[in-house]
C-alpha cells in the first residue's frame, strides 16, 4: 500500500482537511520547538556558568586581612590586620610543596590620564605571578615581571579597553601614562575571558605602588596559587594550614572567624560544578517532560481524529476498504504529518537559537544557546515514532470495527 | 444470483436478545429487480446489511454468484462488497471533503485501478446519472437528488453484480424519487440484479419482484407488474 497512489489519496486527505491537519501538526511542532528552545537555553545557560569560572585559574587560594573580633595575647578585639612583604616569603618558606606562586594584590581606584583623555580605572599593584591566577593575556607588550617589582619601576600594564578609551586609536606601547599625577610607561595591553569589567583595569608592580604611598610594606590581598598535584582535597587542608599559620604569625586567636578570611576556587569550583549537573539534569528532564506533553497531546488529537472518521471510515469500508487499507491509511497520514511538523519545529527552533547567539548573555546568562543535531533528531524521530503508535491504536481498532456499526455513527 | 437458507440474526440489547430474523429463505435470479417491504423494525435492513455483509447472520446458509459467504473475516469480506456490491444508502453516505468525482472514483481505488483509469471511469459513470457538469462539486453543493445520483454512480463504477439499496428515496421528494427510480430502473434494464428496501408501495411497484417482511419472516412473495417511473412525470 505504500505506493504512490496510496500517498496522492493521503495528499488529498491532508490538504482538504487543514483545520485537523494543522491542528495535529501543530502540536507536534510546538512541542519539538520547546524542546529545542529549552534544551539549548539549557546549553546557553552552561556555556555562561563555564565562562564566569574558567576565566581565572583554578587552583587558586585568596587571603584578606579584616579586623579581629576576639581578643588574643594582649590584644584588644577590632584591630585592622595588615599584611607585609615579609608575610609573603613566609608563606613560601613554609609552604614550599605547596604553593606554586605568590602574589599580593593591592587594589585602589585612580584616574588614568592620556593626553586630553581621563577616566577612573581600579588599579592593581601586584607581583608578576598574578597573571597566571587571572589567566590574563597579553596583546602586545609584557606583564609586570620581577625586574620591575625590584627596581620599583614605574611601568604599567593597561587593559584592552582602557587602552581605547584613552589611547583611542593610537597605540599605547611605549607611550606614558599620568596615573594619580605620576608618569608610568605603558610596557604592555592585556585582555581578559572575564569579560568587559575584566579589561578595564590597569596593573603597575606592588613595590611601586608601596614606594609611592609613603613607603611603606603592606599588602592588601594575596593570592596563592597552589601545587594542583596536592589535589582538591588537599587544597582544603592547605587552606587550613595557611590560615592558622598567618594568624599565629600576625596573634590572631585561632578561633577568630573575622580576622583573616581566604576563599578557595577550587572548593567553588567544586560547588559549581555540582549545581552545572544538577542544571544538565533539569534541562533534560524538563525536555523529556515537554517530549512526553508532546505525545500525549498527538495521542488525544489522534483519538479524537479518528473517532471524527469513524463514519468516513465505515463508508470506506462498505465500498471495499480493507482493515489493512484503513490502518495503513490512518498510520501514513499521523507518519506525514508529525514528520512534516517536527521538521517544522526542529528547524524554527534551531533557527531561533542560532539567531538569539549572546543576546541574552548580558541579561539572562544564556550565552549561544545551541541543541546537538544528535538531541534534536533524537527528539523528533522520538515524536514521530510516538505520533504513529499514538495514531496506530486508534486506527486499527477503527478498523476493526463492523462496517454497520461505523456507518450508523455520527 | 442470491441463495438464502434458514437465515437468523438476533441483536443483543443489554441482557436482552432480539430476535429480528427468524429463518429466511430467499432466492434472485439474475436481473431480478426486488423490492423488500415490511413495516418499521421488520428487518429489511438487517436483511440488506447480511446479503451487503456489512453484518453477519448468526445461523442460515448464503450463497452469492454461486460463492458460499460464510466464516467471513473483514478483509475477505471488504474484497467481496468491493467487487460484487453496490450500494445505495438512504443518507447518500457520501465523503463530505471530496467531490462527486473523486467520490465515486474511491471504489475503483480500493480495486487498485490506476488513476487515470479511474477518472475516466467515474466521469463515465457520472455522465451516465447525468452529472457531467458536476463533477468537481463537493457534496454539500449538491441537491439531495444529485447526491443520490453520485452514490448511485458510485455504487456502479465498481461494476457490481448486485445492486443494493436501502431506502434510496427514503429523504427525497416524489419528483426526485421518480428521477432516482428511473435511474435505477435503466440499471435493471442492463441486467444488472437490484434488492430495494423500501415502505412506499409506490417505490415497490417500480421493482418486478415485491416480498413482504413481517415479524421476521417472509409472508408474502409475489411478481408484479413493473410500473416505469417515467409515468408519474
Ligand atoms: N445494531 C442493533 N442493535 C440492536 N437492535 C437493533 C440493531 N439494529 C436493528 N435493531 C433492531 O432490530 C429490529 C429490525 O431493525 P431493522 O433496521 O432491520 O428494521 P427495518 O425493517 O429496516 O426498519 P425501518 O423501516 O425502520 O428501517 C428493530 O427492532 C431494531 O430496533
Ligand atoms: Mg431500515
Amino acid at each position: 500500500m505504500f505506493n504512490k497512489d496510496s500517498w496522492q489519496e493521503i495528499f488529498e486527505t491532508i490538504s482538504k482537511n487543514k483545520l485537523r491537519t494543522f491542528l495535529s501538526g501543530f502540536t507536534v511542532a510546538l512541542g519539538i520547538f520547546i524542546f529545542v528552545i529549552l534544551f539549548g537555553f539549557g546549553n546557553g545557560l552552561k556555556n555562561s556558568f563555564q565562562e564566569f569560572f574558567m576565566d581565572d585559574a583554578t587552583n587558586v587560594i585568596r587571603v584578606f586581612p579584616g579586623r579581629t573580633s576576639k581578643p588574643y595575647q594582649g590584644f584588644e578585639s577590632g584591630r585592622a590586620i595588615e599584611f607585609r612583604n615579609d608575610d609573603l616569603a613566609a608563606i613560601k618558606d613554609n609552604f614550599r610543596f605547596q604553593v606554586q606562586y605568590i602574589t599580593p594584590r593591592i587594589t585602589r581606584n585612580t584616574t588614568v590620564k592620556y593626553k586630553n583623555n581621563s577616566n577612573n580605572y581600579g588599579l592593581r599593584a601586584v607581583a608578576p605571578a598574578h597573571a597566571a591566577a587571572e589567566k590574563t593575556i597579553m596583546m602586545k607588550g609584557r606583564f609586570i615581571n620581577q625586574l620591575d617589582v625590584i627596581n620599583k619601576t614605574k611601568y604599567a600594564v593597561i587593559g584592552r579597553l582602557v587602552e581605547i578609551d584613552l589611547f583611542e586609536s593610537e597605540d599605547a606601547l611605549e607611550k606614558f601614562v599620568n596615573i594619580g599625577n605620576r608618569s608610568y610607561k605603558v610596557v604592555g595591553v592585556f585582555q581578559d575571558d572575564g569579560g568587559d569589567n575584566e579589561e578595564r583595569f590597569v596593573y603597575i608592580p606592588y613595590t611601586t605602588n608601596q614606594l609611592v604611598e609613603k613607603n611603606t610594606d603592606k599588602l592588601d590581598q594575596l593570592i596563592i596559587g597552589f601545587n594542583p598535584a596536592i589535589g582538591y582535597e588537599g587544597s582544603l587542608l592547605f587552606e587550613e594550614k595557611l590560615l592558622r599559620f598567618l594568624k599565629e604569625k600576625h596573634h590572631v586567636k585561632p578561633s577568630d572567624p573575622k580576622a583573616i578570611n581566604s576563599r578557595n576556587i577550587a572548593d567553588q569550583m567544586n560547588k559549581n560544578q555540582q549545581f552545572g549537573t544538577a542544571l544538565q539534569w533539569i534541562v533534560t528532564f524538563v525536555g523529556l517532560g515537554t517530549l512526553i506533553a508532546g505525545v500525549i497531546g498527538i495521542s488525544n488529537i489522534m483519538v479524537f481524529v479518528v473517532k471524527e472518521r469513524t463514519k468516513e471510515l465505515g463508508v470506506r469500508k462498505a465500498i471495499g476498504a480493507t482493515p489493512r487499507a484503513v490502518t495503513l491509511m490512518i498510520l501514513q497520514e499521523s507518519i506525514f504529518i508529525t514528520t512534516a511538523a517536527g521538521y517544522i519545529g526542529l528547524f524554527t527552533g534551531i533557527f531561533i537559537l542560532k539567531t538569539l547567539g549572546t543576546s541574552l548573555a548580558e541579561d539572562y546568562f544564556i550565552k549561544n544557546p545551541y541543541i546537538s543535531i544528535g538531541t534534536a533528531i533524537f527528539a523528533t524521530i522520538t515524536l514521530i515514532f510516538f505520533g504513529a503508535i499514538a495514531g496506530y491504536v486508534p486506527a486499527r481498532k477503527a478498523a476493526r470495527i463492523k462496517p454497520i456499526e461505523a456507518l450508523r455513527s455520527k | 444470483m442470491i441463495k438464502i437458507k434458514g437465515l437468523h440474526k438476533s441483536y443483543r440489547i443489554g441482557k436482552n436478545s432480539l430476535h429480528v430474523l427468524k429463518g429466511i429463505n430467499f432466492n434472485v435470479e439474475e436481473g431480478e429487480m426486488v423490492a423488500i417491504m415490511g413495516s418499521s423494525g421488520s428487518g429489511k435492513s438487517t436483511l440488506l446489511n447480511i446479503i451487503g455483509m456489512l453484518d453477519v447472520a448468526d445461523e442460515g446458509e448464503y450463497t452469492l454468484d454461486n460463492i458460499e459467504i460464510k466464516d467471513l473475516d473483514e478483509t475477505k469480506a471488504a474484497k467481496y462488497r468491493n467487487r460484487f456490491l453496490g450500494f445505495i444508502f438512504q443518507s447518500f453516505n457520501l465523503i463530505n471533503y471530496k467531490t462527486a468525482l473523486e467520490n465515486v472514483e474511491l471504489p475503483l481505488y480500493y480495486q487498485k485501478v490506476p488513476r487515470k483509469e479511474r477518472q475516466e471511469k467515474a466521469t463515465q459513470y457520472l455522465a451516465k446519472v447525468g452529472l457531467t457538469d458536476w463533477i468537481k462539486h463537493l457534496p454539500s453543493e449538491l441537491s439531495g437528488g444529485q447526491k443520490q445520483r453520485v452514490a448511485i454512480a458510485r455504487a456502479m463504477a465498481a461494476e457490481p453484480k448486485v445492486l443494493l439499496a436501502d431506502e434510496p428515496t427514503g429523504a427525497l421528494d416524489s419528483t426526485t424519487s421518480n428521477e432516482v427510480m428511473q435511474l435505477i430502473q435503466e440499471i435493471n434494464d442492463e441486467g444488472k440484479t437490484i434488492l430495494v428496501v423500501t415502505h412506499e408501495n409506490d417505490i415497490a411497484n417500480m421493482c418486478k419482484r415485491i416480498v413482504q417482511l413481517k415479524d421476521g419472516v417472509i409472508i408474502e412473495d409475489k411478481i408484479v407488474e413493473q410500473v416505469r417511473a417515467l409515468a408519474h412525470v
